[in-house]
């Protein structure tokens, strides 16, 4: 064995082995980007879920948009008031209230509500189902129930219920907004986590097209939008589907008992019973009824008032 | 510089000898990184960058250190330790000179330090023979490291492009991702083979 041939290999490869190392040594000094510390410490407060709420590509993205080009820093939606507020220390500015929200299904177009225009036997896919002349459904704004929502969330916060459409556990949803993104009929939608009573159908279709495809559809008949009902003005029109603004506060109760469809659906609902449910309802009729006849009563004074 | 023999090399490593479909080097990012038409394509340039450079610099290494002192059976180890300190190099002086080019490239260039198939083309450009026992020159190592990244993007994009509609496609439930993704492989490398049919020499 040459001991010379050994010593060449081990002096030739480790000198190349210092020299590279010395080279990169000497680059990460020359080629050193200085990151802003700020950065580094947002990135480390964000909840790192990379949902893409923000608007940005990730959670490291978005500390470097609130640094580099002054994101709003109320965006993360996860994160919630508690992550805005820490950011605001960081950046010495004052966080802006964001409001929390949650998404949900805007159709109640269940198996057994909503008619199907005809048999679907594509992919599992709403992505792809859409591709066939807008869908299986009769209703043009319905919920396909394939679930792509239920994939799209990043927090396990959707499921698949057996009436064929999504639902959200609202624990769990930080509405970050991924499902909306992913639903090609934008029937998911996002309500502030305080807000009770949504509108559960997406449809702008007239209303006999609408009864033709479903037996809750919102038919447009714009009692909900009322003064009488809604005094508060929450509800607006928009073509033959109202629109409810949440940032005016409202239990919206009118306009839940008044649809002559059940269009309006109460979270707070769930967790009661049938009975209770209907007693409800009455007392609102009750209350109604009391309420109209007192203003009956009120006009005809008025009235006799008049004359005498 | 000897036209013909350009032509048979580019020819050679893009289709006869294609670096993931002939050679089943650099499968890793073939199947890792194919999952978006975007994100091929980046890592495909990424590839044709890195290995245009590693040609150029192992060629260096070997015939300037390696060959003068009897070290040619050191060359895995050399190459990959003049890959690897390349890359790395390469990487920090993009993030601070090209820094719209490494926000391009620069996620991908780590993925590519050690591959196969970077270190693949060093060792081909050196092992490789002309019909007449000469080795490939210094430019034509050069052009072989290019093509054969050419090779690779072309191979990963093809994939990516298929695998972008075999996401909607109503597949069984054990066949979905990285199942499916092999046989649609293999079934292009058997495409490929027909390409071992020309004759180029």
């Amino acid at each position: 064995m040459d001991i010379g041939q050994i010593l060449t290999a081990l002096v030739w490869v480790g000198l190349l082995g210092a020299v590279f190392g010395a080279i990169l040594a000497y680059a990460s000094k020359v080629f050193a980007v200085e990151v802003d510390p700020k950065v580094e410490k947002i990135s480390g407060i964000l909840p790192q879920a990379n949902c893409g709420a923000c608007g940005f590509p990730g959670c490291s993205g978005y500390a470097n948009a609130i640094v580099s080009s002054g994101a709003e820093i109320n965006l993360c939606s996860p994160g919630g008031k508690e992550v805005a507020n820490k950011i605001a220390e960081i950046m010495g500015v004052t966080a802006k209230e964001s409001v929390p929200m949650v998404a949900y299904c805007a159709c109640n177009g269940t198996k057994e509500n909503a008619k199907n225009r005809f048999e679907y036997y594509g992919p599992k896919s709403c992505a792809s189902a859409v591709f066939v002349s807008g869908g299986h459904k009769m209703c043009d704004y319905g919920c396909l129930g394939f679930g792509d929502c239920v994939e799209a969330c990043p927090f396990g916060a959707m499921g698949m219920g057996e009436n064929g459409l999504p639902y959200v556990i609202d624990e769990k949803c930080v509405g970050c907004g991924a499902c909306v993104r992913a639903c090609p009929k934008g029937v998911m939608k996002l309500m502030p986590r305080g807000a009770k009573v949504y509108l559960a159908c997406n449809s702008n279709a007239k209303g006999k097209e609408v009864t033709d495809a479903c037996v809750v559809g919102c038919i447009g008949c714009k009692i909900c939008s009322l003064p009488k009902t809604t005094p508060s003005g929450a509800i607006k029109m928009d073509g033959d589907l109202p629109v409810v603004n949440y940032n005016i506060e409202d239990t919206l109760t009118g306009a839940k008992y008044k649809c002559p469809k059940g269009c309006f659906i109460d979270k707070g609902d769930r967790s009661k019973s049938a009975d209770q449910i209907a007693a409800e309802k009455e007392a609102f009729k009750a209350e109604e009824a009391k309420a109209a006849e007192a203003a009956k009563k009120a006009a005809l004074e008025k009235a006799a008032d008049q004359k005498a | 510089m000897n036209m013909n023999h350009m032509i048979m090399i580019a020819i050679g490593s893009i289709f006869l000898n294609n670096f993931v479909l002939s050679r089943f080097l650099g499968i890793c990012p073939f199947v890792g990184v194919s999952k978006k038409l975007d994100s091929a394509v980046g890592m495909g340039m990424a590839v044709i960058f890195v290995m245009t450079l590693a040609s150029f610099v192992t060629y260096l290494v070997y015939y300037y250190i390696l060959v003068p002192y009897q070290l040619e059976y050191l060359n895995t180890i050399a190459f990959i330790l003049t890959i690897a300190a390349l890359v790395q190099f390469i990487e920090m002086f993009m993030k601070k000179n090209m820094p719209s080019l490494y926000s391009a490239l620069g996620i991908f260039l780590p993925l590519i330090t050690t591959n196969c198939a970077v270190l693949g083309v060093a060792i081909l450009n050196i092992d490789t023979l002309w019909p007449d026992g000469s080795h490939y020159t210094f430019i034509e190592s050069i052009w072989n490291g290019f093509t054969g990244g050419v090779g690779f993007t072309i191979a990963l994009v093809i994939m990516a492009g298929i695998r972008e509609k075999l996401e909607l496609a109503d597949l069984p439930e054990s066949m979905k991702g990285l199942p499916i993704a092999f046989v649609t492989s293999a079934l292009i490398a058997m495409a490929f083979l027909g390409f071992s049919g020309m004759k180029i020499m």
